[in-house]
Parts: structure tokens; sequence; C-alpha cells
């Protein structure tokens, strides 16, 4: 059995014997007889080498893919290894929420970096310290959008199904209403938007790119959104703000994404990141934790948790959210991510996704599958297939390839990235030419 | 601790400045700016907003507490102190200057303390 | 310390991708137009920035972290190990079922085992966090009562002692919150608790051991008095350390229970997060549950929606690599291991109680579970050292203070939760320098009031920072 106490029997003995007590019994005297285990009925421990053993078996029960083409949230990019030597170093792994400034500024200040990035990335004037996953991070800022006068939060159809989700069980909470924005050709339909803004719109969600990869009109959707006094929440993968139009440059009010293409692996879903950054004036409706620069008692720089009256630990029932705990390591892992990458690296990264999108959609359509939307696309696109995709998806697993995300019968939504190489994605091609006979 | 004699008080340390045209100042006391220690925030309510004496308005923030402010009277704001939004050490500074909304449309529930009696609740108050 | 900003050399970095093997695009979009600064910096210079800043944190592996609530016990380092398996780390969530087995097994099991250990039927791993796992359940909690039509149940009933995270989240689902006053040893007074309830309760939010350290004896009458008025039971198992494997949520009348891997199971913090928190309940709650269960029949897993699920508290199956981390844990204790943990982490609290009470005069006197709360409010009044004070000249000895100020019915309170991954010998240590700390107040309170003295700062200034916020640096145009 595997066990992290240290105590040896005699110095238990002596422990209980200094509080007053002879056994360990005493110590749950207050817990009632009928209710009390007597077993409990778990596997019995293990040593540390039978537990690897075991987990070990557990991960080769995956088939890990050598080439992966899907996406839809969840985005294998390259990670330089110093990011992940750096979010192992065991001071940042073991620490808690900084709350004792003096000895935090590790922390507060890998933070402060952090939110100065997402500030950098998004064109917005201020970031909290992180949220759970990008679909809470939309959630979240759909509840700071709301006030008295206007409830009703506005989700585009074209927006990630999970993100639309959140955002629908976070409002079947708080007891606000949800219209979805029809989708038109992958993107968000702007009549239909237009239509269904009116004077009880809070906000509206939409993300960049499209969950099926289109370039959305931001500039259009801002000038709609704000025509109608709601406020504009854009989601942004965070690859696409290196080369599109930012949601500061666009005039969005808050930005949101999910942060996990930036240095952390997929990982079955998690732990992600979600990023949110404000304008100026929604500051203190951000929610979470925030931190801030200041001096100490003798002049110096330092770093602490700020606006902390915002939180629910002081505010309680009135707070804004509930959140706590973050994701403050993946922030940290993205943050050293984006140091390594530097501005030109994040930004080649950027356009050899889109560039191996773009060559990829091109011989899919030569194999048969082209491609269901019109107008500019990322690094995502949705084909249909003139044979049922389970078959080419089947096809591509036998050659150790994870194939794009079937949305339909006869419907996949592909993803490339600067990880995947020319060969790669010719021999894909082949493998679907196979399967489809074009 | 600074009272003055021309405002009328609440027991929950708020003041209430009747003017001549009918329309209330409310701010907080001395006391109270002395208890929160030093103010970051005022969360200003919106002109137009109706309030009800006894009941909370708006709020204010020191580094670690979060405290409401009730109405001394009931009525409805006519004006914010905006100035307050950017500067909110006003309050430290001066409470009875730094007034945080004017209430118009007043009606007066008759439970305010006049400066005498307010002084020897404060100072109960202040034992406990 | 410089900010990496400031280290940053324009041409600096290293070379991480290849050349482009296919066609260049040019979007046709418009495009970003403000310059992009993040950092540019050697690898080694990137290397060495990170590496100064841990050295200004203060991790369980530094030292003594006995910060009440958190439940900072070490984190076994094959966790870690076992977390950074490519086999895990490189699964899409995505993936088909059939391709993810590996990964679907380890959330089965871990949701078994978690199972186990609260008393409950069903578990989802989706939630991010504790305060998530607390939106996630009363959430089942509402949805059960409308599910049956009983709509005006619309009040969560708190103790004034509580978590701040307990009435946020009933707001967050849409509550009206009922606080009710707690006895000064934090458990529930029965009378008023009979005088909260009625056909608008929807359900109660209890910890136990509560949030000053004592076991509420009173606990089956409590649930059942909820369960009477027609309400259900919330566990929040912030303080699961203390019981776990010696009794069970589901044994004491709770419905629903949300545990914290990153406390109770050995997940480590990383500075604020991620965190985990598992959603438990009773099978009658089970159909809402959100996101998708993993179902085991003839050694296949798959994934299945729960009928009337409440939808999706965030993206695909959760943290997914902190469940691996709490799962590598709970083989390693089992059965014996789970109940010996926390029977330890009392008896360490109790010890290091006991050590220092004659000066650190306990909020209640007696058996303690796995944390207890000192008040400073008679030192403060006599010698003019507050809890504050206290906690900063233990900086200047190398231990992480107790949590201040909560819970907020004592009065300068500390609150202590030594855990049961700490020996006697640092127990005994850290007693010795509170003893120290004591008699400094007494004899050269000034000497406290200027701690700390050895740390990378002194106090900060915090009501500047809050006062004209500066959340980011702005970068040279």
């Amino acid at each position: 059995m595997g066990t992290f106490v240290p105590h040896t029997p005699e110095e238990q003995r002596a422990m209980l014997q200094a509080i007053g007590l002879d056994s360990f019994d005493g110590l749950y005297a207050d817990v009632p007889a009928g209710v009390r285990l007597t077993d409990l009925p778990l596997p019995s421990g293990m040593s540390e080498l039978e537990a690897r053993r075991t987990m070990e078996e557990m991960a080769a029960e995956n088939f890990r893919f050598r080439h992966i083409f899907r996406g839809a949230g969840a985005y294998c990019h390259y990670i330089p290894s110093v990011v992940k030597q750096i979010a192992s170093k065991e001071e940042f792994v073991t620490a808690y929420t900084p709350y004792q400034a003096e000895i935090s500024q590790g922390v507060l200040q890998s933070i402060f970096e952090y939110q100065t990035m997402i500030c950098d990335l998004t064109g917005m004037d201020v970031s909290n310290a992180s949220v759970y996953d990008g679909c809470t991070a939309a959630a979240e800022a759909a509840a700071m959008c709301r006030d008295r006068k206007r409830g009703v939060v506005l989700v585009s159809a074209a927006a990630h199904p999970y993100a639309r989700k959140t955002i629908g069980t976070y409002c079947f909470g708080s007891g606000a209403e949800v219209v979805t924005v029809p989708e038109k050709d992958g993107r968000t339909d702007l009549e239909a938007l237009k239509e269904l803004l009116n004077d009880q719109s809070a906000c509206f969600y939409f993300q960049q790119p499209s969950f099926f990869g289109c370039i959305e009109d931001a500039d259009a959707i801002c000038a709609l959104v704000h025509e109608a006094g709601a406020k504009l929440i854009m989601g942004s993968y965070p690859m696409a703000l290196a080369l599109l139009k930012t949601p500061g440059e666009v005039g969005a009010d808050v930005a949101v994404g999910e942060g996990q293409p930036l240095g952390l692996s997929v990982a079955f879903g998690g732990p992600y990141l979600g990023f949110m950054a404000a304008g100026g004036a929604l500051t203190r409706k951000l929610p979470g934790r925030i931190v801030g620069q200041t001096v100490d008692d003798q002049g110096r720089r330092a770093f602490v948790l700020t606006l902390q009256a915002r939180e629910q630990h002081i505010r309680r029932e009135k707070a804004g959210s509930n959140i706590c705990s973050n994701e403050a390591l993946c922030a940290l892992t993205a943050t050293a991510y984006l140091a390594a990458m530097g501005p030109e690296g994040f930004r080649e990264a950027a356009r050899q996704s889109v560039a191996k999108a773009h060559y990829l959609e091109k011989k899919l359509s030569d194999a048969g599958l082209k491609r269901i939307h019109s107008g500019e696309f990322f690094n995502e696109f949705v084909t249909s297939t003139p044979v049922p995709a389970a078959d080419i998806l089947a096809a591509l697993e036998d050659r150790d390839y994870l194939g794009g995300l079937p949305l339909g019968k006869n419907e996949i939504l592909w993803c490339a990235t600067e990880k995947n190489t020319a060969a790669e994605i010719d021999e894909l091609a082949e493998i679907v030419k196979e399967v489809t006979g074009a | 601790m600074k009272i003055l004699s021309n405002l009328k008080y609440t027991k929950t340390h708020e003041w209430a400045k009747f003017e001549n045209d009918g329309t209330v100042l409310a701010g907080l006391t001395d006391f109270a700016q002395e208890h929160l220690g030093d103010l970051v925030f005022v969360n200003l309510p919106e002109v137009g907003d109706s309030v009800t004496a006894g009941e909370p308005f708006c709020d204010v923030e020191s580094v670690k507490a979060v405290s409401d402010v009730y109405a001394p009277v009931s009525g409805e704001i006519i004006e914010v102190n905006e100035a307050l939004a950017d500067n909110p050490a006003l309050i430290n500074e001066d409470p009875y200057d730094a007034w945080l909304v004017k209430i118009g449309s007043v009606e007066d529930n008759g439970e305010l303390l006049d400066a005498a009696a307010y002084d020897t609740f404060a100072k109960e108050e202040a034992e406990d | 310390m410089k900010l990496i900003f400031e280290r940053s050399i324009p041409g600096h970095g290293q070379t991480l991708l290849p050349h482009c093997d296919v066609p260049e695009i040019t979007l046709d979009a418009p495009g970003r137009e403000t310059p992009l600064h993040l950092a540019e910096l050697s690898e080694n210079d990137l290397s060495r920035h990170f590496t100064e800043l841990s050295k200004q944190v203060h991790g369980v592996n530094c030292g003594f972290y006995p910060l009440g609530s958190c439940t900072m016990k070490y984190s076994p380092k094959l966790d870690e190990d076992m977390a950074a398996l490519p086999g895990f780390t490189d699964i899409h969530p995505l993936q088909p079922a059939h391709t993810a087995q590996g990964c679907l097994h380890v959330l089965h099991e871990a949701a078994q085992q978690l199972c186990v250990i609260t008393g409950m039927d069903e578990m989802t791993m989706q939630p991010a966090a504790g305060a998530h796992g607390e939106f996630t359940g009363l959430l089942l909690i509402k949805s059960y009562h409308r599910s049956r039509g009983d709509d005006k149940r619309t009040k969560i009933i708190v103790p004034d002692s509580a978590h701040g995270t307990n009435p946020a989240s009933a707001s967050m689902a849409g509550f009206t919150i009922v606080n009710v006053p707690s006895r000064a040893d934090g458990c529930v007074d029965l009378e008023k608790l009979k005088a909260a309830v009625g056909d608008d309760t929807a359900g109660l939010m209890l910890t136990n051991p509560n949030t000053v350290g004592l076991f509420d004896k009173n606990i089956l009458e409590i649930t059942k008095i909820i369960h009477d008025a027609g309400g259900l039971n919330y566990y929040d198992g912030a303080n699961l350390n203390a019981v776990m494997g010696i009794v069970r949520p589901g044994d004491m009348g709770f419905d629903v229970v949300h545990v914290n891997l990153h406390k109770t199971f050995a997940t480590p913090h990383g500075g604020g997060g991620p965190g985990s928190g598992p959603v438990g309940c009773k099978a009658f709650l089970a159909d809402f549950l959100p996101g998708q269960v993993v179902r085991c029949a003839d050694g296949v897993y798959t994934l299945s929606t729960p009928e009337k699920s409440i939808g999706c508290v965030r993206g695909f199956h959760g943290n997914f690599l902190v469940a691996v981390k709490a799962l590598t844990y709970l083989m390693m204790l089992g059965r014996e291991g789970v109940p010996e943990a926390a029977r330890n982490a009392v008896l360490n609290a109790n010890y290091l109680m006991h050590r220092i009470k004659g000066s650190y005069p306990p909020a209640v006197d007696g058996i303690c579970m796995h944390e207890f709360v000192a008040s400073m409010d008679k030192a403060k009044h006599e010698f003019g050292v507050s809890a504050t004070d206290v906690a900063k000249a233990m900086l200047d000895y190398g231990i992480h203070p107790p949590t201040m100020y909560f819970p907020l019915i004592v009065h300068e309170a500390l609150m202590f939760e030594p855990t049961e991954t700490e020996s006697k010998a640092t127990l005994d240590e850290t007693a010795d320098i509170l003893l120290e700390i004591m008699e400094r107040a007494k004899s050269d309170p000034d000497s406290l009031h200027a701690a700390p003295l050895t740390a990378p700062i002194g106090r900060p200034d915090e009501v500047t920072a809050a006062r004209q916020p500066v959340t980011r640096y702005v970068f040279e145009q």
C-alpha cells in the first residue's frame, strides 16, 4: 500500500497521548455510530511501481494517432520543449492561489505577464487571470453583459456547439433567455441577427473563425450589435489573433476564447484555459482573479491580487460569478509558449496552419471531397463526402490517421496545423481517393 | 469623529442633507468611513433608480470588504456624484462633502436621527 | 525582478518551426493592424526568467503550507509522471470512443472510486473546480424540483459560516439564499434551521466538518429536517479530507456532493488551478447530469448523454489529466490508505492545536477535525497584534500562513490545516515558531507589524492597487 503519512506507530501513539487520547477512535466521537464505515470497498492500495504499471496499461488502451486532422475545439499545435519544462517547475505546480503576495511574487508576476499578453493578442484593455475553458469564458462573458434592463443573450449557431450548450446551461441557472441566431453558409446569418436584436438584447456571442472554420464579417456583426445597444462578445481562436482583425480593432466589448492551442496538449479535453479580456469600462464586471501592479512598503514594484471585492469570498451571493480556482498553471504555460514563439514564431505557426489547411482543402477537393461553404476560411473547413463519412474515417484510421470530425452522415469538419506536413496531407488524400474512387 | 449639526443621520451611518428645493443629498458619515477604511470603489446607482428608506441602494468597496449603503429617505435618484467613480478617496478625505446621490420626490419615514442623537448612538456602537 | 517584456530584445528567439512546405496563403479577410509584441527572448533567457520567478514562489515543495480549507497536502510525483504519458496527453477529446478506451477507463474508474468514497450512485467528472461543482450540483437540484412541477422551491439554505462560494453558486443557479445563523462552534442551529425551512426550500448546502473544523454531530437530524420539508441536501466536499473512508456523505443524508480533486485527492494546485470538482449524486438525480457519462459493458467503455441532462458546464470531459492524477493517488492509497490519510489529517490538526493552544486560543475547545480555527482577538486587544501580523511574521520563518479572517463568524481568525503528509517534526518546529511569534507579540509587537523582512517584498500597497488598477504592462510604441 502506498502512503504519504510520514508517522511511525510510535509517533502516532505519542501524538495521540499528547492530545489525551489512546486511540484514533476518539478523534471521531462526534460521528454518529450508525453511519460510521467499517470497511471501504475499494481495491487494496498499491506500491508506486504497481500503480505506475496499472496507469501505463490504461494509457496503452488508447489509440494514439500518428497523424491528426481533427480540431473542433482542441488543436494539435507544436509545443516547444522549454514550455513543458517551465510548466513543470515544482514551485509553480505545488503553490496555491497567491493570497500571500510577499511569498507569491513569482506566480503573481507570471499572471501579470499573462494578462499583458492576452491584452496584446486581443487588443483589449484588461484581462483576468483565466477561467476554466473557452466555453465557460463565453458563458461568464454573457453573464457580465446582462443587466436589469437587458437580459436576453444571443448566440450564433455558427459558434462551437459546446460553447453554445455551456451558455445555455449557465443561463438555465440564472434564468436568462437565450436566443440562437441562425447560421448561413457557415457563418452568422446577418439578416437574422439584425431581426433578432432588440432593446432586450444584452449581448451577442460569436466566434472567429466560426465552428465551421469560416471567417466571419466581424465588422458587420459589431455594427449591428452596437446599433441595437447590445454588447459584443467575440470568441477567438488564439492563432487567428495573430493574423485577423482583433476583437479590440473590431470594437468588441468582451474577448474570450479557448487558450488550449497556446502550448497545452489536447489531453482528452483538459485541463484547458479560458481567456477573457474586456474594454476598460467593464473591468469591474470581469469575473475571477485579476493581478495588479503596486509597490511594497519600501517602494519596490510588487504584484497583488486586486479588485477582490468583486469576488465571491467577499461579495458572496451578490458576486457576479462564483469562480475562485482557475487554470493558473495553464495560463503560465500559455505565457511561456507565447514568449518561446515570439511574435514572429507565433505568426508563422498561424500562417502555416492556414497554408496547410488550404493545401488540404485543395487535395481533398481533388479526391472528391468538396467544401460546402463559400468565402474565406482559416485552418478548418467542412466538406461533403460522396460516400459515407464513416467509411472515409475508418479507412484513415486503419492507416494511423485521425480524420476530421464527422458532422453528419456525409459531412466532415477538417483541420490542419503547422504540425501537419505536405507529405502527410498527400498521403491522406491518397487514402481518401481509394475510398471515393475519385 | 466629526458630526455636522445641520444634517440628519441613519443608524446605518448615512447622512442626509435636506436642501431648500426639497431634494436630499445623501452620503456616508465620518464614523462609517473610519470603520470601512480606505475606500477603493463606489458602486454608484443610476439616475432614475427609485430608493426606499432603510433599503440598500449602492455599495462601497474597501480592499477586503464590500458594504451596502442604505437610503436615508425614499424617493428617486436624480443625480449621482460621478467624481467618486474616479476618486473614491474623497469619501475618506471629507465624508460630508463627498455626497453619493441626490434624491428627489422625497418621502421621509421620520426615523432619521438629529446630530445629538446620532452622536450618542455612534459612541455607543463604537464601544461594542 | 524584470518583467519578461523588459528582458525582450528584438530579434531574439529560436528556430522552432521548419519552413512551410506548402504554398503560402494570403487570407482574403481584414487583417490585424496593431503590432503584436509578446516577448522575444533566447531560450536560455526565457528559461532563466521563469526559474527566477519560481524562486519567488512558496509551494508545498518549499515548505509547510497549513492553509486552512485548502488541504495543501503533498502531491505524489508519480501523479505528474502519469499525467505526462503521451498515451494520455496526445488523445484528442473527440476521438471515436473505441480509440479512447484508456481515457474512458480512467474517467470511469475515478468516478466509481469517488462514488464509493462519497456514497453516491453516479458521478460527473466535467466540473473544473469546487465552485464549478457547486453550481452543477445546484442545477441538478433545480432540475429535480422542476421535473416534478415543484416550481415554488426557489430557496437554498446556507449557514452563515459557509464559504463565500456557496451563496455565490446558489445565486448563479437562480436561487434565493436564506442565510441561517450558525452557533458559535459553526454547527447548525437546529431550531433556526427548522424555522427556515418550508415548501419553498429547494435545498441546503453544508460542509461537514464545518468551517470551524468541527464535525456536526446532529448531521442526521439536519439532513432529515431538509428532507422532511421536501428539500435536497448538498454536501460541499471542501472538508472531505477529514472523513474520507470514515463516513460518507451519502450515508449522512446528502443527495448531491462535489469533491475537490485538488484538495482531498492530492492533485497539486498549480498556483490557483487547474482543479477538478467532480459531482456525485444519488440515482434519482443521475438523469440530470451534465456532459456525457461513461458506461462500461463487457469491458467496453462508451459515452452516453443523460436523458434530462442540464447540458454542459464546460467543454468535453472536464480536466482529464487532473483525474489521471487523482486516480493514480487513489490507487496507491486504496481501501486502507484512504481512511488512514483522514485519521492522520485529523491527528495532525489536533496535535498542532494542542501544542499552540496556550497562545493561540481555538475558537472551540475540544477535538477538532482536519483543521482548527484560532482567534487572535485577545492578542489584538492586548498587544495590538492582528491575525495579519502573525501571518506575515510566519513568512520570515519559511512557513505559509494559515487562512486569515475566515470563517467570518470568528474574529481575527487563523485557520490551520496541516494535512496528513506533514511529520511530527515539522509540526513541532512550527509550534515552536508560533509560540516564539506570540512571545514577540508581547515583548516587541512592532517587530511583527514590520514583518516580513526576509521575503522578496515587504507588505504591498493594496489600496493603490485597487484604486488605480494597473493590470498589464504597456508596451512602448
